[in-house]
């Protein structure tokens, strides 16, 4: 084995003589591939480095004041953001994925309108979905500020998230799954919760994570729904802000800047981890389908 | 009872599948009833060309921030789509084994960073490397574009990568045959066949890069003028709406508005490319 490697490699340095080009191609593939991987250990490297040593007790303090830039009340408010944008988001985006994949008949205009606007909806950067709760809950509602604008505009910001994982999660469930449901004489809404949807659940899992993951670094769609208020939100209609847009008051106040490094470090790992999280569930499902 | 019940989540889940084309019809009300109005008080052609932006003597043009965000852009699609496309060639062909476990788990997590986290990174690094090496701010139109070209790496190598692995083999290994080396079979054989997936990934790059608002506005200087040099500093239209709706109150108020329509009718035009991209790729 080690020897055909060896005569392999032999060969291709000879071709590469006699092609010069293709070596310098070669090359420059490495080299991008040196940058792309260069320039991501460089940013994790960074943040860490510098944010680690500026992680104290004190910014997890549940108080935030001028002296002390705590992080916690926003840690606490992005898990209140994100709970309840969940809350919304999940069973509406299950229900439509459900009805595109085992109640619309295939080639329906309907469904390919409902395909196109979650799609057009997925492509709408954070501060149009930003403008957009502004101007129809704080403003047309008449809500301001508040915890319940942040979490109807991130709820409808996932929500093409959410149904294209679970229809492709609801897809990849065998029809040998259904037949034998139908077969056994239940109806199609039970095959639907006891049979389709219990199968599906680890593909829906991951796009959940994801969605979590998504909430969790918002800052443009959050600073004009849910505000810059730095205490902790307790009803629905207090303002509160999450971390991503603490970090962002932080940077633009310009007076905090090592608790801009320690929150740049909790955001990361924070979200670097939900999306490996959700990397892992997606993976196990797939060991799991195959076995 | 049981027929009745299946009938019922029938209309429901129906009535739920609505939801996304309700957002999307209520996003377009709310935007257009509100932003129109304010082109066509201050006009359209004052609006849209008009290149002085001064709120405070009631004269809002966004020409400089419509040409800063294209610049930004095309500044993004310069450094992104060579080394993105690059890249996506050597994980698709050229990367052993070992490494590509590591890779691409890497370009997976460098796509779910938060955008904040790069501006704040851009800012901290970024801008202090460029202030030694230009002497100027730091903050500009070079700035913003090596990061944006950084932050739609992930986008353009995952397209990129999985389109060039979707090209059958028969074609690398036809090229193989006929003598051609390694290389010059993937750009001569296999490129030209992934072509649609690939610009699909490169529109979906520059959707990501023109909508992108935190990152941009801490580091690309945000003058409301157009840029002379590329590294004079930029305003985009996504920075002009977070800098300024915060205190904006009236006219002023609706002409970021307005800004943020101009800016849904770009995605929209780039969205519709897109999807007309994938039906090419299908058809």
């Amino acid at each position: 084995m080690k020897q055909q490697q060896k005569r392999s490699l032999k060969a291709q340095i000879l071709s590469y003589k006699r092609h010069p080009g293709s070596f310098v191609v070669f090359l420059l593939l490495c080299l991008a591939t040196l940058l792309t991987a260069g320039t991501f250990i460089l940013l994790l490297a960074h943040i860490i480095i510098n944010g680690i040593p500026n992680l104290s007790l004190d910014l997890f303090s549940f108080e935030y004041t001028s002296d002390n830039a705590s992080m916690m009340p926003a840690i606490i408010n992005t898990l209140s953001v994100t709970l309840l944008s969940l809350l919304v988001a999940v069973p509406v985006g299950i229900f439509s994925a459900i009805y595109l994949t085992e109640y619309a008949r295939r080639g329906n205009k309907f469904v390919s309108l409902v395909r196109i606007t979650a799609e057009t909806l997925s492509g709408i950067p954070s501060i149009v979905y930003g403008l957009f709760g502004y101007l129809m809950f704080n403003i047309w509602m008449g809500v301001g500020y508040s915890l319940i604008s942040g979490v109807l505009t991130m709820a409808i910001m996932i929500l093409p998230l959410i149904m294209r994982t679970t229809e492709e999660a609801i897809l990849a469930v065998p029809d040998l799954y259904r037949e034998g449901s139908f077969g056994l004489g239940a109806g199609r809404l039970r095959t639907v919760f006891s049979v389709v949807l219990p199968a599906a659940v680890p593909g829906i899992l991951a796009g959940v994570i994801l969605g979590i993951g998504r909430i969790v670094g918002e800052t443009a769609a959050l600073m004009f729904t849910a505000g810059t208020a730095t205490e902790i939100a307790t009803g629905l209609g207090d303002s509160g802000r999450t971390l991503s847009v603490h970090m962002y008051m932080l940077l633009n106040e310009g007076l905090h800047m090592n608790e801009a490094h320690a929150t740049a470090v909790v955001l990361l790992v924070l979200v670097v981890g939900i999306n490996a999280l959700s990397a892992f569930v997606a993976k196990r499902i797939g060991k799991r389908g195959m076995a | 009872m049981k027929q009745w019940k299946e009938r019922i989540m029938h209309v429901v889940f129906l009535l739920f599948a609505c939801a996304s084309i309700c957002a999307v019809v209520l996003i377009c009300l709310f935007l257009f009833a509100n932003g129109v109005p304010a082109i066509g008080k201050i006009g359209v052609f004052d609006f849209l060309l008009g290149t002085t932006w001064r709120p405070g003597n009631d004269i809002y043009g966004i020409f400089p921030m419509i040409i800063g965000s294209i610049y930004v852009t095309a500044g993004a699609i310069i450094f992104g789509v060579p080394i993105g496309l690059l890249t996506a060639v050597f994980m698709a062909r050229f990367c052993p084994k070992p490494l590509y476990k590591v890779l691409k788990p890497a370009v997976n997590l460098l796509a779910g960073i938060p955008s904040i986290v790069y501006g704040f990174f851009g800012l901290v690094v970024i801008v202090p490397a460029f202030q030694q090496l230009f002497g100027t701010n730091g903050k500009g139109v070079l700035t913003a574009s090596v990061l944006l070209g950084i932050m739609i790496l992930p986008t353009i190598i995952s397209v990129a990568e999985s389109s060039i692995r979707a090209v059958p083999e028969s074609y690398y290994e036809g090229s193989l045959a006929l003598g051609a080396t390694r290389e010059r079979s993937m750009f001569r054989a296999v490129l030209p066949a992934a072509k649609s997936g690939i610009m699909s990934g490169i529109i979906l790059g520059i959707g990501r890069a023109i909508g992108e608002t935190m990152a941009v506005c801490m580091i690309a200087g945000n003058q409301p003028v157009i840029p002379g040099s590329v590294l004079d500093g930029v305003r985009t239209l996504t920075a002009n709406i977070v800098i300024e709706l915060g205190y904006a109150q009236g006219l002023h108020r609706e002409a970021l508005i307005a800004t943020g329509v101009v800016l849904f009718v770009f995605i929209l035009i780039i969205n519709l490319l897109f999807s007309i991209m994938k039906r090419r790729k299908s058809a």
